[in-house]
This record gives C-alpha cells, structure tokens and sequence, in this order.
C-alpha cells in the first residue's frame, strides 16, 4: 500500500488488487465513522481509494504506510436484486467472446453475485465486480451515441447499469426496470460502494 | 407562482444557476459543481446582502437579461459587461435597483467569460443534493436557463453583510497556474515534465464546465496502457491520448482513467473561469506546503 500526494489536501492510496481496495474502503469509513479520520470525500476506485479533503495529509501518508487493513467484511450489506431481461444487442458478441451459447451468458450473469467496487461515469452508476476474469470482454471498439437507461451491460471485469440514458462503450446484454438514480430518494443511489448485487431474471410473460 | 420570480427574456449562450455546488457525494459519481469563479459569486451575494452560499446566475460570454415580477435588488459581477435597466445603463459591481415589470440586460462580457448575477433572496429553484447548482456533466440540478424560464426567488435577507463596493479581479491576459506535480507523473517521460513547465499553452475553445482544455505541445507518456480507474480531485491536470492536458474544473467526473500529471492550486482556479480561448497558460511547479 501507498500514499500518493495529490495537491494540497488529498491522497490516492494505492493497493495490488480489488479486493484490497474494497477492504481499504470498508476501512476507511470505519475510522470516518469512529470521529478519527475528518475528509471531505472517500472515493473508492479500481485499485486505489481517494481521500480528498484531508486536514493533515502528510500525517496521513504515515499512518496509513503503517495500518493493518483487515479483510473486507463479507456479508455487510443487504443484496439488492435486480430484476432482468437478458435482451441485449449485444449478447451475441458476449457469447461469442465467452465462447458459450447466448442463454449461457444469461445463466452465467445471473448465478454470479456481484459487489459494487465503486461508482463513476454518471450518479448511481456501479461498477460490479464478481464475473471471474476469463469472462473479460472488451468495449466496443465504436461506443453508443445513446445507451438506453436501464441497460445492462459489460466491459473489461465489470458490469454495469446506465442510470440514465448517455453515450456507452459497453456490451449490452440486458436490461432492467430499476431506478439506478432518484435524486428524490433517500439514498438517491440504489447500488453504492460495497453494496452485494444479483440479476433476477424476469419470467416469462 | 408567486411574485418573487424572475422570467428569463433572453438566455444567452449557456446560463445556469450555481451556487457552492454539492462536494460529498463523488462516492455515488455525483460532480460537485458548483459557480466556477467562486469569489466573484460570494462577492456579488455579499453586494446584494446574500449568504455566500445563495444561488445565483452564471453566465457566458454574452450574459443574459431578465424581468423580475417585483423590484429587486441584484448585483453583477466576474467578467466585466455593460449592465441596463430598461435600456439605461446601471452599474457593474455594486447594487441595483430593478423595478417590478422591467427589464434587466446583462450584456456581452467586455473581458473574461463568466459574470454572475446575484438577486437579494437568491435563487430559490429546488435543491438537489443540497445544491441547486446545474451540473453539466451529470444533468443534476435545474437545467440550463432558456427563453421563458421561470426562477423563484428567496425571501430577502437582512442585509448585515452588505457592501455597496468591492474589488474584483480583471480577468486575466495570461494565466500562472501552480502546480504539484503528481500522483502519476511517473507516467510521463523526463521531456514530458519539462515541456508541460516550461512550454506554453493556450486555452482551447472546446474547454467548458468539465475541464479547461489546452493546445499547446503533446506530452509523451513514459509507459504505455490505461490506468485502471482512480478518483479525481477539482483542479487534476489530466492527459488523455491527444497528449494535451486538460484540467478538471467544477463539474469534473469523479473518476477516470487517464494520469493526472499534476495539480492546479485551488486559489488559482477561479482564474480558468475567465479565461477566454487563446489565453497562454504556464503551468509553474511548487512544493507542497
């Protein structure tokens, strides 16, 4: 683990792997929760978390060189279920990088259960991680004009649902009738950091 | 709708509101927005009596005009433009008096980019977040001001604060941004760091609320590949592909995947905000403090 200055007042931690960013990130709100770390902003990302806004940064970046991070604790959050179509334009190309049949890919997506390592590209969008890394896929070499809200869709180790509809990269291979984002809500994120994921796939009419 | 609203006549090229935006919640990929030239929105709240944290209007390049339903006291600042009630010309940086039914004329910015007008009682739309800032990369807040838009206005403050003259800023003819350098400088080769602090750049025309971009030299990357994604913090300078840096102003993403080569001293950022296409920029190393 290390601690990269970032301008005045923050710090990127960087970690080797998902998981150490995950537990770093459970850590972290921890010592915010117990009054003994004052930022303005945690921000958890691929492999690194970013504190930003930190009174003592160059305190920080010793405390932090010499911390025990435990594990990430695994059963924190509630799962929300999502309910899913498997209807995506793009689920034959998935298949077809996966090297299964297309109905596979939707067996597949929904006995994985997923975990939001964190957020990015547009409020309540997560990035889930859980697919096992055979099942990489690449963007799409020309993204979307305009990603329907709703869709489900892959890319590198991640999936992800657009909250609302924007230009995309991803591979689509479903959709979903959740509100990812109701700034009306309490919380107004449906899935956010660390929050456990599963795909329902709906029944039939 | 009550009395206490104004009705926008003519937009202008992009106004929205802003007010200290809404930092806290880059967890969940929500911006923290917010006025770019943050002084120049407190100091035309403080003229009108305002908190600094009260709403006001941004505009760009070529200002905007108004009718307020009841008279009103506003006040404009940030980049310096002709200012007239019902045609006669009133003054920039102090109060002003608007009578119900007339019409206010916020003209084309003289120099800068950005003048901000500032209403007694502030703009009162909705808060999202805690904020009723307009985030032009995530669509949060009210959207952009059109012809016909309809703003609710506050109830007015008692005026403890008020100041009738202030000092503001000329906006700048070039721009001396300080910055430390990191976290991924590393990334770039030794000629890269000395031709992004010693060459000159200029501000694009494709810069916006998101990120203040440049022309100037290409920066040439050490290593090759993508960064997985890391946070991003207001004030990044950070170099997509094209090699030209770009930095992240107040409706940044709150994560990406290109270095971040350095970082811009906040206290010099409201600077960007009246920056007009051209204007050099040098980029200056510092130690942190």
């Amino acid at each position: 683990m290390r601690a990269l200055p970032v301008g005045e007042d923050a710090l990127l931690v960087e970690v080797e792997s998902g998981e150490e960013a995950q537990a770093l990130h459970a850590e972290l709100l921890r010592w915010r929760a117990e009054g003994s770390l004052a930022v303005r902003e945690i921000v958890p990302a691929a492999r690194t978390v970013l504190l930003d806004g930190l009174d003592d940064p160059v305190r920080w970046v010793s405390e932090l060189t010499v911390a025990d991070i435990p594990p990430a604790p695994p059963h924190t959050h509630e799962v929300i279920e999502l309910p899913v179509r498997y209807d995506g334009p793009d689920l034959a190309d998935v298949a077809a990088h996966w090297g299964v049949p297309e109905r596979e890919v939707a067996r597949v997506h929904a006995a994985t259960e997923f975990r939001v390592a964190f957020c990015g590209f547009a409020p309540g969008f997560g990035y889930l991680t859980g697919l096992p890394s055979h099942r990489d896929v690449p963007r799409r070499a020309t993204p979307r004009t305009a990603v329907p809200a709703g869709s489900v869709a892959l890319a590198g180790p991640y999936t992800g649902v657009y909250p609302r509809s924007s230009p995309g990269g991803w591979q689509l291979i479903g959709t979903t009738d959740a509100v990812l984002w109701d700034h009306a809500r309490v919380p107004a994120a449906l899935l956010t950091p660390g929050t456990r994921v599963r795909f329902v796939p709906e029944r039939a009419a | 709708m009550s009395d206490r609203a104004l009705a926008v006549v003519r937009a202008g090229a992009l106004t929205t509101v802003q007010d200290r935006g809404r930092p806290g919640h880059a967890h969940l990929g929500v911006p923290r927005s917010g006025a770019l030239d943050a002084p120049a929105a407190a100091l035309v709240n403080r003229l009108v009596g305002n908190p600094p944290d009260a709403a006001v209007l941004e505009t760009t390049l070529n200002g905007c005009a108004v009718r307020p339903r009841s008279t009103i006291t506003v006040a404009v600042g940030g980049a310096p433009c002709p200012v007239t009630v019902d045609g006669r010309a009133v003054a920039w940086g102090a109060p002003v008096h608007v009578p119900a039914g007339a019409l206010l004329d916020v003209g084309p910015a003289a120099s800068g980019v950005r003048s901000y007008v500032a209403v007694a009682g502030g703009i009162a739309v909705e808060p999202v977040l805690g904020s009723r800032s307009t985030d032009l990369l995530s669509g949060l807040g009210p959207a952009p001001l059109t012809d016909g838009t309809v703003l609710p206005l506050g109830h007015v403050p008692a005026p403890h604060t008020r100041v009738d003259v202030a000092p503001q800023p000329a906006p700048p003819a070039e721009l001396i941004l300080r910055v430390t350098l990191g976290p991924r400088d590393d990334w770039f080769t030794p000629d890269a760091i000395r031709t992004f602090l010693s060459r000159a750049y200029r501000v694009s025309p494709a810069s916006n609320r998101i990120g203040l971009r440049t022309d100037g030299p290409v920066l040439k990357r050490a290593r090759p590949g993508e960064l997985p994604s890391e946070g991003m913090v207001l004030g990044a300078v950070q170099v997509p592909p094209d090699g030209r840096p770009v930095v992240f102003l107040a409706d940044h993403p709150t994560t990406g995947g290109y270095p971040v080569i350095g970082v811009v001293r906040p206290v010099d950022l409201p600077s960007l905000a009246q920056a007009v296409p051209g204007t050099p920029i040098h980029f200056v190393a510092v130690r942190r403090r």
